[in-house]
């Protein structure tokens, strides 16, 4: 049976007087693909980024309700931990210009001062990297620097730097928007793959992206809320008109 | 309007003048048959072609509309079922030009008693009616109109189910009618046939417009 893993109530967020989140309530399959979809400005991205705490970094930022990990909640767990156990990929490829592939990939370990001896930290290099389909590719390589790889395997590096933390959940924002197709293909074949193991949460503009990779699809309006359900239903029998307007591109 | 309604507009307005097409056919079979104008059921398997190439074209269009503009939700179904709907509408043009083959064919025009015994000019008129129906329902959006097909199938159906005992009293006191009888009992064969079609034409409409799946299943629960 499915568990959730990520459960909103309430949930409601603002940045200074403007309210952009409105009353969300969702919940999260485990190692389910949840993909979050809607017009620019819907909230969606203000909505991903409450989940593992981002947002309240924004200056005037603010948010209520409940947002739950595992039944817990998440605005009681100290932020650190929340980002160990939800990590996050973002929509440019961001590896630290300065650091080796290796580097990269153990760059969490090191920011939070956790020192591993020399076999962990290689058997975790080996192991994220190979998790997302680049270990082969730069073996080789470990010592060059992240930004040599292309765009693609820069963001495959930076979700093998968000798995070498062994989250449970992994948020992505328009993770593949700007990737060429072929590294949006070998992307979305590793969001199957991940899958297995982690809980993903994608907030993409693509909405044949959202129809390929995810289980479950939101549609954001407005900051509301407007439909959630298994993304076959969604893309092809919708319950409610605006979401069918938006998929068909009818929206005015 | 954005250019998938364009497409997918122009797809409604192919399909309707395809549905005209092979409503004008299976009306001028029937013309044929009650009048027994072979001239007229020449003109029906020429025209035969044309729902042919209605029929290419409205498939070519349908399969560049998916590879274009991936369209999702009531534009997939809508595409689904013009796909469906369209080749059910072909097979209809291809049994108007079986009725007028025969037209053609035959040595005489068919006898008053059996036409009368056998119920087939209401058969004939009832499946140009739901042939009506179905187009109607498509260009107007009509899920009522559209069920109310199943209805009149019923009436086909059991012209149909019936014609071998009508056909089989009537020879035992007219042998000589055999071959007109054999004639009669093939054409009802395909006007039930076109109560099928019919009644497959009315569930893409549903499943167009409301999202269910009415195949196989009683449609009057």
């Amino acid at each position: 049976m499915e568990s959730t893993i990520i459960k909103s109530r309430n949930f409601n967020a603002s940045f200074g007087t403007n309210h952009v989140v409105k009353n969300v309530n969702i919940d999260i399959p485990r190692n389910q693909i949840v993909a979050v979809m809607g017009p620019s400005g819907c909230g969606k991205t203000t909505y991903l980024r409450c989940i593992n705490r981002m947002h309240e970094l924004i200056p005037g930022a603010s948010s209520s309700g409940e947002m739950r990990l595992n039944n817990e909640d998440i605005y009681q767990m100290h932020p650190i931990f929340v980002r160990l156990k939800i990590g996050m990929v973002f929509q440019r490829p961001n590896p630290f210009p300065n650091l080796s592939i290796y580097d990269n990939v153990i760059a969490g370990y090191k920011l939070n001062g956790i020192k591993l001896p020399k076999a962990d930290r290689d058997r975790i290099v080996e192991h994220s990297l190979t998790s997302v389909a680049l270990w082969n590719e730069v073996k080789d390589s470990l010592n060059k620097k992240g930004s040599f790889l292309s765009g693609g395997q820069q963001q495959r590096l930076c979700i093998a730097r968000c798995v070498a933390m062994e989250p449970e959940v992994i948020l992505f924002d328009e993770p593949t928007s700007a990737l060429d197709p072929i590294s949006t293909s070998t992307v979305e074949e590793l969001f199957h793959e991940l899958k297995k193991n982690y809980t993903l949460v994608i907030v993409t503009h693509n909405m044949q992206q959202a129809a390929r990779v995810s289980d479950k699809t939101a549609f954001f309006f407005l900051g509301e809320l407007v439909e959630y359900d298994e993304t076959k239903t969604m893309f092809t029998n919708p319950k409610d008109n605006r979401t069918q307007n938006y998929i068909t591109g009818r929206f005015s | 309007m954005a250019q998938l309604e364009t497409e997918l507009q122009l797809l409604k307005t192919e399909a309707v003048n395809m549905w005209s097409l092979v409503n004008s056919q299976l009306s001028k079979a029937r013309q044929a048959f009650l009048t027994f104008d072979k001239d007229l059921a020449r003109e029906v398997v020429l025209k035969e072609k044309r729902v042919n190439g209605s029929e290419l074209k409205i498939d070519r269009d349908c399969e560049n509309i998916f590879a274009l503009f991936c369209p999702v939700a009531i534009d997939l179904r809508f595409l689904l079922a013009v796909l469906k709907i369209n080749s059910n509408l072909e097979r209809i043009g291809d049994i108007s030009e079986g009725i007028a083959k025969y037209i053609i064919d035959a040595e005489a025009p068919f006898s008053e008693e059996l036409l009368n015994v056998t119920r087939i000019l209401p058969m004939y008129e009832e499946a140009v009616n739901m042939l009506d129906d179905t187009q109607a329902a498509f260009e107007r959006e009509d899920t009522v109109l559209a069920r109310s097909v199943f209805k009149k199938d019923d009436f086909l159906d059991s012209v149909n189910k019936g014609s071998n005992k009508v056909l089989e009293a009537h020879l035992k006191d007219h042998p000589g009618d055999t071959a007109q009888a054999l004639w009669l009992m093939s054409i009802i064969r395909k006007l039930e046939r076109v109560g099928d079609g019919c009644k497959n034409v009315a569930e893409e409409i549903i499943f167009y417009l409301e999202a269910k799946v009415l195949k196989h299943k009683n449609k009057f629960v």
